[in-house]
């Protein structure tokens, strides 16, 4: 039977490239990989593993995971089986966001989400837009299975005006005016403030990583003293 | 190591072809919209703009499954223009796999329609496209207007306050085209891509004008653009993506290599 991967489908934004980017690296997984886009708590339990997506408002993001009872769902897998989150939906697992005047995200991961700034400049001075958009190195912090075939500073697709400032568990970081955490990595959670669906093939590599990658059985059953 | 400056191939398609005027008329075709994308995105462009030049209602359909079929074969961001009049536009085009709309004429007739794209899709997926023509001030200083219809109806609108307007009302990314120098190949309208660059705290892609390899780079260095559009010189294979990041990575400019 091939695996499942559930993509949570909580109306934030369009999930399509999501999905077709998970089809394409599982056709070529072997039993491959059946993608469910989906906000049925069932499926989304039953599934291997777990893709958080998110775009737009980190307020309207919240409402919409309550909304549809989907928050702490969110909690419950991030604690039980391999979860990737991707942009919003990485930012949505820290404690608190800066967005819409302040609001309490889901606080899976510790670190507070802040913005760029309306006066954001490079270490020479220069004026940088925001979002900032558009594809950034990303700077691995040690090893890890999703980096697996990834060289180091490889660009990655981002488009964000909020970014994350975590105390541990830094995966990677990116620089835009400000040393920005760029994927954070806890036990089988790991998340990315760009986009490995619209990162061409390294963002690919990065989604075939996260099919393939295995949990050392201790994370799931805890041995209990 | 910073952000790399972008180079976006321009897909303009009329009735399921890639086709490329001069100055909005005189049409050579330059293949199938789905093909030529998948070419560009394997030669390492860093994002791919579809504009819809079909006339006809019918015809979009047709625009819709090309959208669909490029999304499902091309992992890097893909901009769908054309057409784009109501909130329901918009949604057909993300949910066929756009990752943002661009919107141009229907801005004019109703600005709040931007604001209420941003509001409902977020401002990452919203660009304001501007047609802009030079007609300068009766002291000669330079000043740009709004054009549409293709080039031919002036609006009166000028062009800088335009961009910081929409950008006020939430749109993400501004592509800004010279109508005086698309498809002309005489390079971007530099003083109107630095005037808009500056005016703006989001990026802006430059459009409209590109012959060489230099102009991309006098885009970004003298326009002060964060991404540089151009159409023909890749269609007709006279360049490659590649051959436009090699010149640009040689004369200083950050690109995704």
């Amino acid at each position: 039977m091939s695996k499942t991967v559930a993509v949570i489908d909580y109306g934030m934004g369009n999930l399509h490239s999501v999905a077709s980017a998970l089809e394409k690296v599982g056709a070529e997984l072997e039993g491959g990989v059946t993608v469910q886009v989906t906000d049925n708590p069932e499926l989304i339990l039953a599934a291997d593993r777990v893709i958080f997506p998110g775009v737009g408002a980190i307020r309207d993001c919240m409402a919409e995971l309550k909304n549809r009872g989907l928050d702490e769902l969110v909690q419950e897998v991030a604690a039980t089986k391999p979860m990737l989150g991707i942009c919003v939906g990485m930012q949505a697992l820290m404690e608190h966001s800066e967005e819409n005047g302040g609001v309490d995200c889901l606080d899976v991961l510790p670190g507070r989400v802040k913005f760029f700034g309306k006066d954001l400049r490079d270490a020479q001075g220069q004026r940088l837009k925001v979002p900032h958009m558009g594809w950034n190195t990303v700077k691995h912090c040690g090893d890890h299975p999703l980096w697996q075939g990834i060289p180091d500073n490889s660009r990655f697709y981002f488009v964000h005006s909020y970014y994350i400032e975590a105390p541990e568990f830094v995966a990677a970081t990116a620089d835009y005016g400000v040393e920005i955490h760029a994927a954070l990595s806890c036990d089988n959670v790991f998340a990315v403030q760009f986009h490995p669906e619209k990162s061409g093939d390294m963002g690919l590599r990065l989604l075939r990583n996260f099919l393939q990658w295995e949990l050392p059985a201790a994370s799931f059953f805890p041995v209990e003293d | 190591m910073a952000l790399a400056k972008r180079i976006i191939p321009c897909l303009d398609v009329d009735k399921g072809r890639v086709v490329k005027g001069v100055n909005f008329v005189g049409i050579r075709d330059a293949g199938d919209p789905v093909e030529v994308a998948k070419r560009y995105n394997e030669q390492g462009a860093d994002e791919i703009t579809f504009l819809d030049i079909t006339a006809t209602h019918e015809d979009r359909a047709t625009t819709v499954h090309t959208v669909e079929q490029i999304a499902a074969e091309v992992f890097i961001p893909l901009t769908v223009g054309g057409g784009i009049r109501k909130i329901e536009d918009i949604r057909t085009m993300l949910n066929a796999g756009a990752d943002k709309v661009a919107i141009n004429s229907a801005a004019i007739h109703n600005p709040e329609f931007v604001r209420e794209a941003a509001e409902r899709f977020g401002s990452q997926c919203i660009v304001i496209a501007i047609d802009a023509k030079r007609v300068d001030d009766v002291d000669g200083q330079p000043r740009w207007e709004i054009f549409t219809h293709g080039g031919r109806k002036p609006t009166g609108i000028n062009a800088v306050e335009w961009a910081i307007k929409m950008v006020d009302f939430g749109a993400g990314e501004v592509l800004l085209t010279s109508m005086d120098g698309d498809g002309t190949k005489a390079g971007y309208d530099l003083l109107l891509t630095h005037a808009i660059s500056d005016a703006v705290a989001v990026p802006v892609i430059a459009s409209g004008g590109v012959g060489t390899l230099q102009h991309l780079v006098d885009g970004v260095t003298e326009g002060g653009a964060d991404a540089v559009l151009a159409a023909s010189i890749f269609h007709f294979a006279e360049h490659t993506v590649p051959e436009a990041k090699a010149y640009m990575a040689e004369r200083g400019i950050e690109v995704r290599l």
